[in-house]
C-alpha cells in the first residue's frame, strides 16, 4: 500500500510539473499582454514597460518558467498581477465555498441519483424505469446555466423561499446545491441502474436468494455493495471536476467559488491566479481519483492495489 | 506676484451641503446599504486602483488635496483649503486643512501630499497613473530613479505644499483631483507593504470594517471626516459575484440597494419598461464615445476620401435602436457633456450616396475588403454586424473578429495590424472631465506608438501644437477660450476622419426605492457608478 502511494506520488508530481508547463506555454503565446491590461488605458508606453520589467515578463520564457518553479516548489504561488496580493492567499479565501458546495452538490447527486437508480434497476422495464431514464437524460443535457436561471427565478423570486444568490448561511448553500446535484443525479442513476442491473444477475445472487434470504437483505447487503464499486470511480472524478470549479452555478448564484476566481482571472489576463488554479484542480482531480482507488479494496475485497509497472 | 483664488463660496457650499441643489431633498443620515457587483474589487490602493468598480470606492476611502461638486464635474479644493496659481500659472501652493485626520488617527499634513505623489511615480509602484504627472517639474529626473525626490514639489510648512510645473498646465487641478493623487499615510503604506490595497489607510468619508475576499467589503463611516455632516449613512456593504440580472432581481426584493454593474444590455427594454421598476432607474450622460478607429497607416484607409465614406455609409440611428436607445448618435470624438463639445458641428451625415461617390473618387468603385476587430461582449458583436451590413451596402466587404477585450487591445497597439476597431467595451472613458483627457493618448502623435492607444495611428503635428497650446491656458479666467481652442482641434480631426464617432452611451443606475438624495448622485460623471459620500437611505 505504502509503496503504490509512493509511486502515485511521484506520478502526480511529474504530471502537475506537466501541466504548470502546458498551462504556461498557452498563456505565454496568447497574444495579450498582461502589463498593458494592469497599465490601463492612459499610461504611456514607458509606464507599460516599467511594469513588465517588474514583473519579469520582459525575461525569455525559460527564464520566466524556472522562476516559476522555482517559488512553486517554496510554495509560493506569486501574487496576482491585478490585485497585487499573494496567489496562495486569494485561492485559499476561495477554498471553503468551493469545498462545501462540492461535498453538498455530491451528497444531493447520490441521494438523488442512487436511489433512482437502484428503484429503476429493481422495477426493470416498467412505467417507473422509463420514465426515471428519460427524467436522467433530461437532467445530464440539460444546460447548468438554464437549470440554474430557473431554480433561482421559481424558488427564490416567485416563492421567495432562499435569497437571490450570494453566500453565507445554510439558505444560501440550498440552490446551488440542489441545482449541481439534480443534473449530476442524471449520471448516477444511469451508472447505478445498469450496474445494478448487473449484478442481480451474478450467480451470487441467485445463491443468496436460493439459501432464502429476505430480498431487502439481498439488495442492501449483496447486490448494493458491489453495484456501488464504479460508483465509487466517478465521485472520484467528480471531486476534482467541482474543485475546478462549476463556472455557470457559481456565476448565476454569485458562489465565491473557485470557478467564479478562474473566470475573472482569465478576463483579466491574470497569470498567476490562472496557474494557481490550474494547479490546485489539477492536484484535486490527482487526489479525487487517488482516494476512489484507495478505498475501491475496501469497498471489495477482490481488488488489490499494486505498484504501476 | 500671486492672485488669489477667491473661494469663499465654495467652501461655504461645501461645509453647509443643505445650501446646495443636489441636496434639495433631505433625509435623515444613518443606515446601511448593499451595492452589488459582478467582479472582485481587486484593490483599493489609490496609486493602483484603475477600474471602475474600485474608482468610486477609493473616492470614499481617500481624500485629495482637489475634488469635484457633488453631482457635478466642477473642481472645488477638497483636503486643501485654498489654491494660489502663479500669473505665470507654472507655480500652484495649496493650503492644507487643519486638523484632518487618517483613519488612523494621525493627522494629515503637506509631507504626506509630497509621499503620495512621489508614491505613484515611483517606478515601484506600478502605477497605472504614472503618465499623468509628466507637467511636474523635476518628474522625470525622478521617475527615472535619478533624483530622490520631486523637484517641483516642496512643503513649504505642515499645512503648505507647492507644486512647480514645467510648463502651464490647465489640466493640473484635473490631475492633482485624481484618485492616484490620494493622500496616503507612509506608515501605514509600509507597515502593509504590497498588501496596502486590502488594507487602505486614508483620510475619506469612509474606513474598511471588513473584507472577504471574493465574497464582500464592508466600509464604515469616518466619524472624524472633515465634512460635516458626510457621509450619510453609517455603512456600505459591498457584495461580490452576482450577474447584473441576479443583482437587479435582489434590489427589487430589497436584499440590495444598488445594482453596481448596471442593466445587462439584453434585459435594459424588459427592466425600462416594467413598471414594477417605476422611479428605480436614473439616467444620466457619462463621458464616454464609442467609435470606430480607421488605421490611416493601412490601405485603403490612407486615403482620407475612403475614411470619410465610411463615416458617410453608417446609420447611427439604426446602431442606438439596436442598444434600445441606451445611447445618442454622435459625430465627433467629443461626448455633449465636454467642456469644448461643438454643438454646432454637423460631421459626416448618414448618406449613402455620398459615400459611394467618394470611393469612385478614391479609385474603389468595386470596394474593397477589410477587417474590423471587435470584443467579443454582447451588444458589442451586434453593433459590429450592423456596420458590417451598413458598409456592405457601398461595397466594403467587412470580416469581423470577434475576441477577447485583452487580444483587441493588443492587435490595436501593434502597427498595420487592425485597419478597423470598434470601441465598444473598452472605450474611451475619460479619466477626468476635460477634452485633453480625450485627446493626446488616442489622437494624438504620443499615442500613435507600439502598445499605445491611438489605434488609427493618427499623428497630426500641427494639430498637437495646438492642443499643447490649449492646455498651457491654464488661468481659469481663460477657461472659454481654451473649451474654444480644443473645439476646432476636435472638429479638425474630423477634417482627417480617423475615427468613425457612433454614440455616446448614456448611463443607466438601477437602486432601491429607499435611496434618496440629487438623482445627480447616482449618475455622478466622476463617481461611477455612484457617489457613495452623499447618497442617503429615505428615513
Amino acid at each position: 500500500m505504502l509503496r503504490y502511494l509512493a509511486s502515485r506520488a511521484v506520478q502526480s508530481v511529474l504530471l502537475l510539473i506537466g501541466v504548470s508547463l502546458i498551462t504556461f506555454l498557452l498563456l505565454y503565446v496568447m497574444p495579450a499582454d498582461p502589463a498593458r491590461q494592469i497599465a490601463g488605458r492612459s499610461a504611456t508606453v514607458e509606464t507599460v514597460e516599467t511594469i513588465r520589467r517588474q514583473l519579469g515578463l520582459d525575461q525569455p520564457l525559460h527564464v520566466q518558467y524556472g522562476r516559476y518553479l522555482a517559488a512553486l516548489a517554496q510554495g509560493d504561488l506569486g501574487r496576482s498581477y491585478a490585485q497585487k496580493t499573494e496567489v496562495t492567499e486569494i485561492v485559499a479565501s476561495r477554498l471553503p465555498a468551493t469545498l462545501l458546495l462540492m461535498v453538498s452538490a455530491i451528497a444531493c447527486e447520490l441521494a438523488i441519483g442512487l436511489s433512482i437508480g437502484v428503484l429503476a434497476a429493481v422495477r426493470r422495464d416498467s412505467k417507473l424505469d422509463a420514465t426515471a431514464m428519460v427524467a436522467s437524460f433530461v437532467a445530464v443535457s440539460t444546460p447548468q446555466f438554464v437549470a440554474a436561471m430557473l431554480m433561482l427565478y421559481v424558488f427564490a423570486v416567485q416563492f421567495d423561499w432562499f435569497p437571490i444568490g450570494g453566500y453565507g448561511t445554510f439558505r444560501h448553500l440550498v440552490l446551488p446545491a440542489l441545482t449541481l446535484g439534480i443534473l449530476g443525479s442524471g449520471w448516477y442513476s444511469r451508472m447505478m441502474r445498469s450496474s445494478m442491473i448487473d449484478v442481480l444477475t451474478q450467480d451470487y445472487i441467485r445463491t443468496a436468494r436460493a439459501k432464502g434470504a429476505p430480498e431487502r437483505r439481498v439488495l442492501a447487503v449483496h447486490a448494493l455493495r458491489n453495484a456501488f464499486l464504479p460508483v465509487i470511480a466517478m465521485i472520484g472524478i467528480d471531486v476534482g471536476l467541482f474543485m475546478s470549479g462549476a463556472v455557470v452555478v457559481e456565476s448565476v448564484f454569485g458562489w465565491p467559488g473557485i470557478g467564479q476566481l478562474a473566470w475573472q482571472a482569465i478576463q483579466q489576463v491574470d497569470i498567476p491566479i490562472i496557474m494557481g488554479v490550474t494547479l490546485v484542480a489539477a492536484v484535486a482531480i490527482i487526489l479525487g481519483n487517488l482516494l476512489a482507488d484507495v478505498v475501491a479494496p475496501f469497498v471489495d475485497p477482490r481488488i488489490k492495489l499494486r505498484q504501476a509497472p | 506676484m500671486k492672485r488669489r483664488i477667491i473661494l469663499a463660496a465654495l467652501a461655504a457650499a461645501l461645509t453647509m451641503p443643505a445650501a446646495m441643489p443636489v441636496h434639495a431633498e433631505e433625509g435623515s443620515a444613518g443606515g446601511s446599504i448593499v451595492v452589488t457587483y459582478k467582479d472582485d474589487i481587486v484593490t483599493l490602493d489609490p496609486a493602483i486602483g484603475y477600474d471602475w468598480v474600485n474608482w468610486s470606492m477609493i473616492k470614499s476611502i481617500f481624500s485629495r488635496l482637489m475634488d469635484y461638486k457633488p453631482g457635478t464635474s466642477e473642481l472645488v479644493p477638497s483636503l486643501a483649503e485654498s489654491y494660489d496659481i502663479s500669473k505665470d500659472g507654472k507655480t500652484y501652493t495649496f493650503k492644507l486643512r487643519k486638523g484632518v485626520k487618517f483613519h488612523n488617527g494621525r493627522e494629515v499634513v503637506a509631507q504626506d501630499v509630497k509621499y503620495s505623489i512621489e508614491r505613484t511615480n515611483n517606478a515601484k509602484t506600478e502605477s497605472p497613473g504614472a503618465g499623468f504627472y509628466d507637467m511636474i517639474a523635476g518628474i522625470e529626473a525622478f521617475k527615472a530613479g535619478k533624483a530622490k525626490e520631486i523637484k517641483g514639489v516642496k512643503v513649504l510648512d505642515p499645512y503648505t505644499v507647492q507644486f512647480t510645473l514645467s510648463r502651464p498646465d490647465a489640466t493640473f487641478l484635473h490631475v492633482i483631483a485624481l484618485n492616484f493623487s490620494s493622500v496616503v499615510p507612509k506608515e501605514a503604506v509600509d507597515k502593509a507593504g504590497k498588501d496596502f490595497g486590502k488594507k487602505p489607510v486614508g483620510s475619506g468619508a469612509f474606513s474598511v470594517a471588513e473584507w472577504k475576499l471574493g465574497q464582500q467589503l464592508v466600509f464604515k463611516k469616518n466619524p472624524d471626516y472633515f465634512m460635516p455632516g458626510v457621509p450619510k449613512v453609517d455603512q456600505i456593504t459591498f457584495q461580490v459575484g452576482l450577474e447584473p440580472m441576479t443583482a437587479i432581481l435582489k434590489v427589487e426584493k430589497g436584499e440590495a440597494d444598488v445594482a453596481g454593474d448596471g442593466i445587462p444590455p439584453a434585459k435594459f427594454l424588459e427592466v425600462r419598461n416594467n413598471p414594477k421598476y417605476a422611479g428605480m432607474i436614473v439616467e444620466g450622460g457619462q463621458l464616454h464615445t464609442g467609435y470606430i478607429t480607421l488605421n490611416v497607416q493601412m490601405k485603403p484607409l490612407n486615403d482620407v476620401r475612403v475614411r470619410q465614406a465610411i463615416n458617410h455609409a453608417i446609420n447611427k440611428d439604426r446602431i442606438v435602436k439596436i442598444i434600445n436607445n441606451r445611447a445618442v448618435p454622435a459625430n465627433q470624438p467629443l461626448p455633449p457633456s465636454m467642456p469644448g463639445y461643438d454643438n454646432a458641428f454637423q460631421g459626416y451625415a448618414y448618406d449613402q450616396a455620398k459615400a459611394r461617390e467618394l470611393l469612385k473618387e478614391a479609385g474603389l468603385e468595386k470596394g474593397f475588403k477589410t477587417t474590423l476587430y471587435v470584443f467579443n461582449v454582447d451588444p458589442n458583436p451586434r453593433i459590429a454586424q450592423a456596420i458590417q451590413q451598413d458598409l456592405k451596402e457601398v461595397g466594403i466587404e467587412v470580416a469581423l473578429k470577434n475576441l477577447a477585450q485583452a487580444n483587441v487591445i493588443a492587435a490595436g497597439g501593434k502597427p498595420k495590424t487592425a485597419p478597423m476597431i470598434w470601441s465598444g467595451g473598452m472605450a474611451w472613458i475619460a479619466d477626468f472631465p476635460d477634452p485633453s483627457n480625450f485627446y493626446g493618448p488616442i489622437l494624438g502623435c504620443a499615442g500613435a506608438v507600439s502598445g499605445g492607444w491611438n489605434w488609427s495611428w493618427y499623428c497630426n503635428k500641427a494639430l498637437d501644437a495646438r492642443a499643447t497650446e490649449a492646455d498651457a491656458m491654464s488661468d481659469p479666467a481663460m477657461a472659454g477660450q481654451r473649451a474654444d481652442a480644443w473645439k476646432t482641434v476636435f472638429t479638425d480631426v474630423m477634417k482627417d476622419a480617423p475615427w468613425a464617432p457612433v454614440f455616446n452611451e448614456q448611463r443607466f443606475t438601477f437602486r432601491s426605492k429607499r435611496l434618496g438624495g440629487s438623482d445627480a448622485l447616482y449618475v455622478d460623471p466622476v463617481r461611477i457608478p455612484i457617489n457613495y459620500d452623499h447618497i442617503f437611505v429615505k428615513g
